[in-house]
């Protein structure tokens, strides 16, 4: 049994959240496609020689070069006289933190390209390390929960703050706890020519300490929460998805290992930074434009 | 065929514009950056059909030859020292998966301390990464070798990677009497891939990880397949003769005067030596064909010689000699003596060489010399 | 393959990952409305919805249950598996 795209029998452990995110986005796109995947759960779980779960054209380079290779892919692409939606895939780690010049590269030179960022929030393949793209008091095998520290200490990193500083026509926010307003924004963005990106919300069972029949439900809580939340930038205009409700973070929180420590004083700096920020989001929505045009 | 005065950079990126790769990878880095800006000056004046992106590092410029390979198009860039070392991790993917790309590497010393002269280290340094390496002598040698390694690389009996490899400015930055081709009289038919390509049409995977069994037998592949590229670099260099009308010895190595005593280098320091050969009646071997290493060659050369000595502007550190004397050292049981000369783009002038080749009677077999 | 090319795309669907499972998803068809809600969600490509009824491929199911939580009209139970 299998999609157009993937096939069933590949190694994403049971209830992964990236995979979901993986075959939305490739299904989205349709078959007209190359894949260029960074290294990471994505790529060790599909492709193990020689077999492939991947019935699109699909590459993997190393970890931190799956934007500049993409590039690569475009630019011989179109000497070859076609014109192929090209995506560059990975995750935090790969495009967030190490990846993260290749990234910019292709965002400031312009490729026509596809950048997915499927972001589970620590580098999950080795064992559940802390990357940027880590929130603030979880847990993870380098930033654990002692006696003394509570976790990460800094706050997770805007990727798509950093984008959009590019100047790129199309970055937006997705969660695959909500598949229409995802797969709506990979196609509008497959329609734009120039660098888009998107940045989706990917729950990871087994990195997070959950059951793994509720990775839907994370990726539906934590939007409900407002600590991620959905919106689109295009060319320079910001647009709110979807509006919190404002669930109390603790719907969020509770049942995730990762935040088993996490206090009440923690939760409410965390609200309140979930406030301040939907504050902001909602004053650059009513002031029409976000797109840096000067250093 | 046109002679021309011209820089050694330019003549290399006159060559390449010719050779009409699809896409070209550019970031700048001393001494090789006098190639990437005439590509861009004719690519200002409509004068190349590749697209050239302009990366932000060695490490993208790499990757995104390795993708543009990978999709099905002929690659180029160029490189020296920290930005062919900030390559490393991709060089040996684009070997193991078969990718045809061919780079100039203007040879220059690697940090520390931070130094932009000429000496070998840096491609030395990157001899186990799977790729072809060739070393021209005079800027001429290495605009032919431009040629001569896009045909060997996209082969289907080779199908790797290649470094052409010059010595920074010695030939980078200086002016020769040029023949620099008009056409290239379809020395270099375009590049069909049927093993690697990225098309919606026939869909494959490049890149699948691989257990402990398949990686090794991957691996032993690769070694293979870089030995069996030697007879194709012989053949190349022989109709490459035969069309151009310049020859280089016998492709793999080149072998000039005669003697009892062999003095291996590679090079533009073998100019030098080969006007001592003249006057003192040794032998030079020059290896042109670094990787992979003509050991065959080099043997039948050495067969029956007094001594060997290496010039080199490397360091295998650690072994107590260069790379290259350690390879020509596995070639011959008779005497081998071992020069370290030129790091860091240390003058090695005619009178030094002459003193050392002086010295190798009275030198002990097995024994290094760093030459100030 | 030269250099490590797989051409025999889709192929790791031998790969039967079914006999990770602990717990089987079991669906009503009674209850189950085809919405397709499980299909979307299922991390390993293996439910169909084949005249108007979800049906689950055990061969390649890893038993997340992800389905059985998203399942909008409570069609879906779980069993434990029999080791």
């Amino acid at each position: 049994m299998s999609s157009e795209v993937i096939s069933s029998g590949h190694s994403a452990c049971a209830g992964c959240g990236e995979i979901i995110g993986e075959r939305m986005v490739l299904e989205a796109l349709g078959k007209d496609v190359i894949v260029c995947q960074a290294t990471g759960c994505m790529e060790i779980t599909t492709t193990p020689y020689p077999r492939t779960a991947f019935k699109v054209p699909w590459l993997h380079v190393t970890f931190e070069n799956a934007a500049s290779a993409a590039s690569g892919i475009v630019e011989a692409d179109r000497k070859l006289g076609r014109n192929t939606t090209v995506v560059a895939i990975g995750g935090d780690g790969g495009m967030m933190d190490i990846g993260v010049r290749a990234l910019s590269g292709v965002m400031e030179r312009g490729h026509d390209l596809m950048l997915v960022v499927t972001d589970n929030e620590a580098y999950m393949n080795t064992g559940i390390q802390r990357s940027s793209g880590t929130p603030k008091y979880a847990a993870t095998t380098t930033t654990p929960a002692g006696s003394v520290v509570p976790g990460k200490r800094e706050w997770k990193k805007s990727i798509s703050r950093i984008a959009i500083a590019h100047g790129i026509p199309y970055v937006a926010t997705a969660s695959i706890g909500f598949p229409e307003d995802l797969v709506a924004k990979v196609k509008k963005a497959q329609g734009i020519k120039g660098p888009k990106l998107l940045h989706i919300y990917t729950p990871c069972p087994v990195g997070w300490g959950y059951d793994s029949s509720k990775t839907v439900y994370y990726a539906k809580k934590i939007v409900e929460t407002g600590l991620w939340p959905l919106y689109e930038i295009e060319n320079g205009k910001l647009t709110i998805s979807q509006r919190p409700t404002f669930a109390p973070l603790e719907e969020y929180f509770t049942g995730q290992k990762r935040y088993k420590h996490i206090k009440p004083e923690h939760i409410k700096e965390v609200s309140e930074r979930v406030k301040a920020g939907w504050k902001e989001l909602e004053k650059q929505e009513k002031a029409g434009v976000d797109l840096m045009l000067l250093p | 065929m046109v002679k021309k005065i011209a820089e050694g950079s330019h003549a290399v990126a006159e060559v390449v514009r010719l050779l009409n790769p699809d896409v070209l990878a550019m970031y700048p880095i001393t001494p090789s950056t006098h190639i990437p800006e005439r590509l861009s000056d004719f690519e200002s004046d409509g004068e190349l059909d590749g697209t050239i992106i302009r990366v932000d590092s060695e490490f993208s410029a790499m990757s995104a030859l390795v993708g543009a390979s990978a999709t099905g198009v002929r690659t180029y860039t160029a490189t020296s020292s920290q930005g062919l070392a900030l390559m490393h991790e991709v060089l040996f993917v684009a070997s193991a998966m078969r990718l045809p790309i061919v780079i100039t590497v203007v040879n220059r010393a690697l940090s520390a301390p931070l130094n932009i002269f000429n000496d070998w280290q840096d491609s030395i340094s990157e001899r186990d990464s799977g790729w072809i390496q060739m070393y021209g002598e005079d800027s001429q040698e290495v605009a032919d070798l431009m040629v001569q390694a896009y045909r060997i690389a996209e082969d289907k009996r080779v199908l790797l990677p290649v470094m052409v490899c010059m010595d920074g400015f010695f030939l980078s930055h200086t002016y020769d009497v040029i023949d620099v081709p008009e056409d290239l009289k379809g020395f270099v038919p375009p590049y069909k891939p049927e093993h690697a390509y990225l098309d919606p049409k026939r869909p494959q995977t490049q890149g699948a990880w691989a257990m402990q069994e398949p990686y090794f037998e991957l691996r032993k592949e690769l070694e293979e397949a870089v030995g069996a590229a030697l007879p194709v670099i012989k053949e190349v260099h022989d109709e490459f003769a035969k069309v151009f009308g310049r020859s280089y010895g016998g492709g793999a190595i080149d072998v000039y005067g005669e003697g009892d005593t062999v003095v291996v280098s590679m090079g533009s320091v073998c100019t030098n030596l080969k006007v001592l050969a003249d006057r003192l009646g040794f032998q030079v071997v020059r290896v042109r064909c670094y990787r992979p290493f003509p050991a065959e060659d080099v043997k039948k050369a050495l067969e029956g010689k007094k001594a060997v000595a290496v010039f080199e502007k490397d360091v295998a550190y650690g072994t107590g000699h260069g790379a290259l004397y350690n390879d020509v050292r596995a070639c011959t049981t008779g005497k081998a003596v071992n020069f370290i000369v030129g790091l860091g783009g240390l003058d090695v002038p005619i009178n030094a060489l002459e003193k050392m080749c002086g010295e190798i009677d009275a030198m002990n077999d097995g024994e290094t010399r760093w030459q100030r | 393959m030269v250099g490590g090319v797989v051409t025999k795309v889709g192929s790791l669907d031998s790969n039967k990952t079914g006999s990770w499972r602990s717990f089987r998803p079991v669906i009503d068809r009674e209850k189950c409305i085809g919405c397709g809600l499980c299909k979307k969600f299922c991390p390993d490509v293996c439910i169909e919805i084949k005249d108007k009824k979800a049906e689950v491929d055990y061969d390649y199911c890893k038993g997340c249950l992800i389905c059985k939580s998203v399942c909008p009209v409570q069609a879906i139970s779980s069993e434990e598996e029999e080791k």
